[in-house]
């Protein structure tokens, strides 16, 4: 079999996925995408069945939050695995904060569940079509989403503490 | 005589039982509702968090070098393992190449710790059938590899074992002389650990069979590490993605075929062997050299020359201040945990501290299969189960 790279990972993903792919770079040697959410789904399960790159092993999925990219404050980042070929490949999917929403992948990857859920609990991006989207780490009771940027750390009202200089 | 109980129909009368949050057979606080049909289980669900310590919030507000004592917390067995993951995921982003020497030592101590994670779950394996012996006595040599920490660090169990660049010390004649100790007198406890449950009839009545999950379905899961290992495919990242030169050692990826618990007891056995093999390799051909890479602006200078030297004086202030100037990037780094695949997916925006970190944990991901592998199964059969996996709460909940 043919040493599988980046470049032919992209090609096939640009053949299949033309408008949707929205940009690519190569950090530190990871293939890594920008994908329109609304192909996430068909993306990821094309990847799985693809008779070469055998995408098959959900490695890890995550939120991140931008708060100053207006429009796309939120984004899903997923880091997908094919064994057979050793070749990972990064997707990041944008949305608006005011509407966060993504299809599920769970229906794909088992992994995907409580990952998924981890992700709304600290970011409240809504997963759509997750069997069971509720709060996994944190108490159920909370009523905002902690790892967005604009909760800070500690309590801003504390004075017992001067952290001028540690630039906290 | 009339039927006191009525219509009650004890078939379809299900009961439902806690285990956990704090239940000594969990070994950890993690909880299990399960719904009981008389000793089977038919249903159950997690819940999970309870010691949820916020350590990707805390992460993006420290300098990188205050997040090594936060992963010791994670998988608190194997703290070393966590914190050269974590430095090499800073070296990957600032592009560090270290010395051979560095690489030799780091390996050193992730493979004792990966021997001491082991070491706890294969001996709390045999503490939930019955066997207690074994538990206490491969203890003492938990003992004598933390002793072996102490010694290189200072510290035990959460270690903060070394430097990004770099470790904070040489290993010292007295480190060496303890490993050295450590190689030749192990094997023949571990044997005797072997002795005790590996051919136990009891034992392997109580494991083969327990909680089995076959590789499609780990896969489903994201399971990684000796859990997928047991199930029959070799993923190993250290073999697959060769980080800290593990490509110079010779070892043998151990595999299962059932995916049940006996198969993950003999997995993480046998790992404990090729482990020792990779040190006693490491330790001989320790290659000279100095034991830290030349990045002043991110390895923290020896306090003596801090006391003592204007410009480590200076590099030391600029490393706690955070003033060091940091590429803009993002970077994934995995390295093989004592339970799989840990990595670290690292957003940086060129600040003091990470954008981003998220911590991919074994434990949290391959968990969600536990209930599949022991509907059906009874009681019993959960506990080993559960402890075969060796679910770590520090590292379930982060």
């Amino acid at each position: 079999m043919s040493e599988l790279n980046n470049a032919y990972l992209l090609k096939e993903l640009q053949e299949q996925f033309a408008d949707a792919i929205l940009s690519s770079e190569e950090p530190y040697g990871m293939l890594t995408i920008v994908l329109h959410k609304n192909q996430i789904l068909s993306c990821v399960q094309y990847l799985k069945d693809h008779p070469q790159l055998k995408m098959q092993f959900l490695t890890d999925l995550c939120g991140v939050h931008f708060p100053d990219q207006k429009g796309s404050e939120l984004c899903v980042v997923y880091h997908l695995h094919s064994f057979i070929n050793n070749i990972r490949l990064r997707i990041k999917c944008f949305m608006s904060a005011e509407n966060p929403q993504i299809d599920s992948i769970e229906s794909v990857f088992g992994a995907a569940n409580w990952q998924e859920r981890e992700t709304f609990d600290f970011y409240g991006i809504e997963f759509l079509g997750h069997p069971n989207l509720k709060r996994i780490l944190n108490v159920d009771e909370m009523d905002y989403f902690p790892m967005r940027k604009e909760y800070p750390l500690e309590d801003q009202t504390r004075t017992d503490k001067d952290d001028t200089y540690f630039g906290r | 005589m009339e039927n006191t109980l009525g219509n009650y129909d004890h078939k379809s009368e299900y009961t439902t039982l806690n285990l956990g949050p704090t239940h000594p057979a969990t070994h950890g606080i993690f909880q299990n509702i399960l719904t009981m049909d008389g000793e089977i289980i038919v249903d159950t669900e997690q819940t999970c968090g309870y010691i949820h310590r916020a350590f990707e919030k805390i992460a993006e507000h420290r300098p990188f070098y205050q997040v090594t004592p936060l992963t010791d917390r994670l998988n608190y067995c194997s703290s070393p393992i966590n914190n050269m993951g974590w430095h090499m995921t800073v070296e990957k982003l600032l592009g560090v190449e270290t010395p051979k020497r560095v690489d030799y030592m780091r390996v050193i101590i992730m493979e004792l710790a990966r021997i001491s994670d082991h070491l706890v779950c294969n001996s709390v394996i045999g503490v939930d059938v019955g066997a207690l012996t074994g538990f206490t006595y491969v203890f003492q040599w938990r003992e004598h590899i933390y002793d072996i920490f102490e010694e290189i660090c200072g510290a035990r169990l959460t270690t903060n074992i070394g430097r990004i660049g770099g470790l904070e010390r040489d290993f010292s004649p007295a480190c060496i002389q303890k490993i050295r100790a450590f190689i030749k007198d192990f094997p023949t406890a571990l044997r005797e650990f072997t002795n005790l449950l590996e051919r136990n009839r009891i034992f392997m009545d109580r494991t083969i069979g327990a909680g089995p999950i076959n590789t499609e379905r780990a896969l489903h899961y994201g399971f990684t590490g000796p859990n997928l290992r047991a199930t029959g495919l070799d993923y190993d990242v250290r073999v697959m993605n060769p980080y800290s030169s593990y490509q110079d050692f010779d070892f043998v990826i151990p595999v299962g075929i059932n995916g049940d618990t006996y198969d993950r007891f003999m997995v993480r056995q046998q790992e404990m062997w090729e482990s020792l093999k990779i040190i006693s390799a490491a330790l001989e051909n320790l290659p000279e050299g100095k034991f830290f890479a030349e990045v002043p602006e991110f390895y923290l200078p020896p306090k003596q020359e801090v006391y003592n030297n204007m410009e480590a004086l200076i590099w030391h202030f600029k490393i706690v201040m955070g003033e060091a100037d940091v590429p803009v990037g993002e970077v994934y780094h995995a390295v093989e945990g004592g339970n799989g695949e840990l990595g670290y997916y690292l957003v940086s925006d060129g600040g003091r501290a990470a954008y981003r970190l998220h911590f991919r944990r074994p434990c949290f991901i391959y968990y969600q299969g536990y209930p599949e592998m022991i509907k059906g199964s009874t009681l019993s059969d959960a506990i080993v189960t559960l402890s075969s996996l060796n679910v770590i709460a520090g590292e379930l909940d982060a």
